[in-house]
């Protein structure tokens, strides 16, 4: 008979009560405010009966719109805890000078600055990203949907799952206190031997797994799910850059798997990777997250460029300057994505061949990307630019990024590096090229392609304000930063001795302070597009006189997308139509072929979190229970045969009845 | 700003290396800022009277030029690059003590071995004798080359006013090389976090003359802590803001078997339980050097 | 191709069609996905054969490779996972003659070699655990039971993949659907063929030089 206490062990594994922060009333506080927040959304949800509607029509659709649509909700909540995260990080990096110490301790400041990392890149960005792939590749393309709806649905959850994983850490256990690429030795079972590199690790691979499914399935609906005739030549920028970012999700995400497999190994099993003894490599580490990491920020930024791109020729009310040179462009910085890495580390000590080679082929990267700024320049030419609010995200873009481009490549210059390397001016530069340009580009695309996602245009006051808010604030947030490096300062400190550094610090605080209202703008201009939904209603389906293949749909959109597939004979496909006098078709609707609604993505996406949490707090029983369900469930699931179903066509002429009457009213 | 403004030849070098960077690359982003703005502004949409031209989307002209200007700037810049890399290689002994002061002959450059613990440093002079915790003293115009570790974790040695940073990585040595071409005192740190008390890793650089440096070394010498391998343990213990100290002689072979991670025990690795209890908390539950006793092989970065 | 329609744009010609009557039916994307996955699998190995080779003569002391592999062993082995393919091979030949019963056959003899060279591995890994030289002893047994390993949790896979099929092609015999996972199955198989004679060669006979 087992005692209880080992049965309490084998049920809790290393969960204990000390692991909830009861003494730490700034985790409590937030923890109460989550708490209160989450049962009131769900007080709400059920107050109005929303639980079946929500389940129904958004958990387990396999609708690629949807799908991206949650991811977007999902990045914007995020972004809602990683910039709490960064105020957090400011307010401290602003107090703690000489006697004072702030009101962080470094246990808890040194998580903070980690999950501000870890939720930004892979919580806020990606899902982006991804949501906004998904929501506008397949309508761009003339798709009824992407290759594998139910694996869309399940990597929506599993990154979702890896996002909870990250944030249970907050109130149960702590987070990682290793910096957002937990570099052994420090994130080794020695030097970290608590649950946070646990909360890292499984946070980042069940997330992990779901972005490398989402990135296969991408790849194929654009290799596959094409309108006749659009070649790839014709293909729109957004969705070439969308290949290119799916290509490089495909071939990088598996050395992710494997580096942080690797290290769960060494922390799990004692293996001996990146220890100090017994042969182990901690620069191996290195290598391979980078191998990863670097070709992940260009995932990031190509689909910004992609959102620029179409940007930029649609409220110039022009073709695409360069098409051809914009797609080479795009081609190879994907293709030198992959060798750069070492530039992360010049100064470990390579060699100067090694240093000089990494340098220049991280500079060469500079020049697509230039082409890529003039030709969006010689777009606006003899354009006629119309300053929409995602025009003006696209020239607060462009302004900020080659600044950032200047930065970067500076430190792309190895002897250069040495004495800026990891420094608050690396800081700034980051930031200045992920906020410039993919936080801008996502800014961009949210509000170009909002109205086909909900049938209304964002309101234009409240985006403004959230523009200039972020712009401003960006640069009294970072330039800032940019001194302090040049001043000798570091990243990553909790406390400064030198008074001197502190009016900077000020500065800054006062930035993200500025960025916080830009932030709160948006979520007000949401708020206030929804009750103003009927003056900003867009019926025609073509807001922006846009130029691609999802503006000549209704929006939103309908389940099929398209009623009848679009035939391609040019680049601007629906420009190409609305020159030629294209007439909708208001007969002959025929039944659509669709995949039907499953929860199972969610449910095995949910055992798969429940597997990683099990892991964090060695709940083995729960760890196996969750690989079990999973994979018995994927076994199950491949029995059903019951995945698909036609629209009727009485449906089709239904739908399609009401458009022709919007239309008309519009007209 | 200390980077623009340093006080040793190779951060001098790279100060004017981060100038001349900067100032090629401001050729082409001026330009393009500023016409980004004043394209924008001209073709907006109520200017009527600036030309439109919707299908206008390509001119060969304009793409050479498009990929041309970057090509050239970073042509330029390659060549910098690559020259500086092998200039400034900071394994590379130094060759000058600042423009046109070549190094007086029969001056040898002064050896400080560097471990990074938790979380202070340690610098030992072997010519010395001596070591020092959280103080690095070095005589001006004298050629410095730094031997560098670390005991548990990364750490990455930064003294901006002198030269760029070198990585401190446990189990692996790198170098650096530079000189303090003015008497002053400086600040030197970690740049790379590696833990609770990495805020606390500060350290002074003082730029002596010959004559202060000797004080210096005499001072060291005159106390009676000894750096022998079971101080060199008590060091390890994890520590912060750690004040500076001394130690009047180190123990012969010590810097090695730092590197090789098995400087705990008076002859090297054989007594790996002793050194195992001994080093516990400063890395738990690990042991250090093989099991059989035998001491791993040294690991260099290249 | 876009010169060539760019004059088109002005030209009111009408007779262009810009969509289908009929429902398109794009060709399916189930086989070149899982090429795609395979080949990110691919570079999931490619990250493990990487580590191998850095760490690979990272002995700290203890046994190297020459001392501890079992040639002949790995060599029957080596037989098991080759014939398997073989007899992999054989199965999709029935399934082009729509023999079902003989599909069923050669799966399961496939299967069973599957299960051979599972056995023998395990047989491996616990004698070299049992002798003290796991994956804890040196970063060279730590990536060589990681690379051989993740092979053989990828055969385990292959196996349970392989069972669930032969469960539906029983069940509902060799249509669309069951043909086209027998042909995914098929890629994922010799795939695993493929890294393992990698492994065989890089590891195993290199190591045991």
């Amino acid at each position: 008979m087992p005692t209880t206490a080992e049965l309490i062990k084998f049920i809790f594994g290393r969960l204990t009560i000390d692991a909830l922060p009861l003494d730490e009333p700034i985790i409590m506080g937030t923890f109460v405010m989550v708490a209160l927040g989450g049962l009131t959304v769900a007080g709400l949800i059920t107050r109005f009966k929303l639980w079946g509607y929500l389940w129904k029509e958004w958990f387990t659709s396999i609708d690629h719109k949807k799908i991206g649509v949650m991811y977007i909700v999902l990045g914007v909540v995020m972004l809602l805890r990683g910039f709490a995260d960064a105020l957090m990080m400011r307010a401290q990096q602003a107090m703690s000078f000489g006697s004072s110490h702030g009101y962080l301790p470094p246990s808890h400041y040194d998580q903070v600055f980690s999950a501000h990392g870890v939720i930004m890149i892979f919580f806020v960005a990606m899902p982006l990203v991804v949501g906004l792939m998904n929501l506008v590749v397949p309508l761009q393309i003339g798709a009824r949907d992407v290759s594998f709806p139910f694996l869309n649905n399940f990597s929506f959850w599993m990154t979702v799952g890896g996002a909870v994983i990250v944030m249970m850490s907050l109130f149960i256990g702590n987070f990682a206190r290793t910096g957002w690429l937990a570099y052994p030795p420090l994130s080794g079972i020695g030097a970290s031997p608590d649950v946070g590199v646990d909360y890292y690790i499984w946070g980042l691979q069940v997330a992990g797994i779901g972005t490398l499914l989402s990135g296969v399935n991408l790849v194929i609906t654009i290799i596959k799910m094409r309108a006749p005739g659009m070649t790839l030549m014709r293909m729109p920028i957004f969705t070439w850059t969308a290949l290119c970012t799916n290509i490089l999700i495909v071939a990088s995400f598996p050395v992710l798997t494997v580096v942080l497999a690797l290290l769960s190994l060494d922390r799990y099993v004692g293996a001996h990777f990146f220890t100090n003894t017994l042969g182990g490599d901690p620069m191996m580490y290195v290598n391979l997250i980078w191998i990863w990491g670097h070709p992940e920020v260009y995932i990031l930024i190509l689909p910004a460029f992609g959102v620029f791109s179409e940007v930029v020729s649609t409220f110039s009310g022009k073709r695409l300057f360069g098409y051809t040179s914009m797609v080479y462009a795009t081609v190879a910085i994907t293709v030198l994505a992959y060798v750069v890495w070492l530039h992360h580390f010049f100064t470990m000590g390579a060699g100067a061949d090694v240093n000089a080679f990494f340098g220049i082929t991280t500079m060469i990267i500079s020049i697509p990307t230039g082409a890529k700024i003039f030709n969006w320049l010689f777009t606006m030419y003899r354009g006629r630019v119309r300053f929409e609010l995602p025009m003006l995200w696209t020239l607060g873009f462009m302004v900020t990024f080659v600044i950032g481009g200047m930065t970067g490549v500076l430190l792309a210059v190895p002897s250069a590096d040495f004495v800026l390397h990891n420094s608050l001016f690396l800081i700034a530069h980051f930031h200045n090229v992920i906020i410039g340009g993919v936080v801008f580009g996502m800014f961009a695309g949210i509000n170009y392609w909002f109205p086909k996602a909900f049938g209304f245009k964002l309101e234009p006051f409240w985006g403004k304000v959230s523009f200039w808010c972020w712009l401003v604030g960006f640069y009294l947030a970072f330039m800032p930063l940019y001194v302090l490096g040049l001043m000798g300062v570091t990243r990553r400190l909790s406390h400064f001795d030198d008074m001197s550094l502190r009016p900077w610090f000020l500065i800054a605080a006062l930035g993200a302070g500025v960025i916080l209202v830009g932030i709160l703008a948006f979520l007000a201009q949401i708020a206030v597009s929804i009750m103003k939904r009927e003056e900003l209603r867009d019926l025609t389906g073509d807001p922006w006189n846009g130029r691609t293949l999802e503006w000549s749909t209704s929006s939103p959109p309908p389940a099929y997308n398209f009623a009848f597939t679009p035939v391609v004979h040019q680049q601007d496909a629906w420009w190409d139509m609305k020159t030629h006098g294209y007439q909708r078709p208001v007969a002959g609707f025929i039944p659509i072929h669709m995949p039907r609604n499953t929860g199972a993505g969610l449910v095995l996406a949910g055992f798969a979190t429940a597997c990683g949490i099990g892991m964090v707090w060695h709940m083995w029983w729960l760890a196996a229970l969750g690989l079990f369900v999973v994979i018995g469930g994927a076994i199950v699931h491949s029995f059903n045969e019951d995945r698909d179903f036609h629209i009727p066509a009485s449906d089709v002429i239904a739908v399609e009845g009401e458009r022709t009457e919007a239309l008309r009213n519009v007209a | 700003m200390v980077v623009m403004n340093p006080s040793g030849d190779i951060a001098l070098q790279q100060r004017d290396l981060v100038l001349l960077s900067t100032g090629l690359m401001l050729l082409i982003i001026v330009p393009v800022i500023g016409l980004t703005l004043f394209i924008a502004w001209k073709y907006r949409e109520s200017n009527t009277a600036a030309p439109y031209d919707p299908e206008w989307h390509h001119s060969t002209r304009l793409e050479f030029a498009v990929w041309g200007a970057p090509l050239a700037i970073i042509m330029v810049l390659g060549a910098v690059t690559w020259v500086t890399c092998h200039t400034l290689d900071p394994y590379r002994s130094l060759s000058r003590l600042g423009p046109n002061r070549p190094i007086p002959a029969g001056v040898k450059p002064l050896e400080v071995d560097v471990v990074a613990l938790d979380w202070k440093w340690l610098f030992i002079y072997p010519e010395l004798g001596v070591a020092s915790v959280n103080e690095l003293a070095a005589p001006v115009d004298r050629p410095l080359a730094f031997k560098i570790t670390a005991s548990t974790v990364m750490n990455s040695l930064a003294m901006p006013a002198i030269a760029g940073q070198i990585y401190a990585m446990p189990g692996m040595q790198t170098q650096l090389h530079a000189v303090i071409n003015q008497p002053g005192v400086y600040d030197g740190f970690s740049g790379n976090y590696s833990g609770a008390g990495f805020s606390g890793m500060r350290f002074k650089v003082r730029g002596l003359s010959d004559a202060d440096f000797a004080t210096w070394a005499a001072n060291a010498r005159a106390g009676d802590a000894r750096l022998t391998r079971e101080a060199y343990v008590g060091l390890t213990q994890p520590s912060q803001n750690q004040p500076v100290s001394y130690f009047a002689s180190v123990d012969p072979g010590l810097f090695l078997d730092i590197v090789d991670q098995c400087a705990a025990s008076g002859d090297g690795c054989k007594r790996g339980d002793a050194m195992h209890a001994a080093m516990k908390l400063a890395v738990a539950e690990k042991v250090l050097c093989g099991p059989d006793g035998k001491p791993l092989p040294p690991r260099q970065t290249r | 191709m876009s010169k060539a329609h760019s004059s088109a744009v002005h030209t009111p010609s009408d007779r262009l069609t810009f969509h289908l009557a009929e429902e398109h039916h794009p060709e399916s994307s189930t086989l070149l996905g899982f090429w795609i996955y395979l080949m990110s699998d691919c570079l999931l190995f490619a990250g493990l054969f990487a580590t191998y080779g850095v760490l690979g003569r990272a002995y700290a002391g203890g046994p190297t490779g020459a001392e501890l592999f079992d040639l002949p062993t790995v060599a029957l082995n080596t037989a098991f996972l080759l014939c398997s393919s073989i007899t992999y091979g054989m199965a999709m030949i029935a399934v082009q003659e729509e023999r079902k019963q003989q599909t069923l056959m050669w799966l399961g003899i496939t299967g069973l070699f599957g299960l051979g060279f599972i056995g023998l591995e395990l047989k491996e890994f616990t004698h070299l655990i049992l002798e003290g030289n796991g994956p804890q002893r040196s970063a060279f047994l730590s990536s060589f039971f990681t690379l051989v390993g993740t092979h053989g949790l990828h055969v385990t896979c292959g196996i349970i993949w392989l069972v669930t099929l032969m469960t539906q092609v029983s069940r509902r015999g060799l249509n669309a659907v069951t043909k086209r996972r027998l042909m995914c199955l098929s890629l994922f198989w010799h795939f695993l063929d493929v890294i393992w004679i990698g492994v065989f060669s890089f590891v195993y006979l290199i190591g045991a030089m």
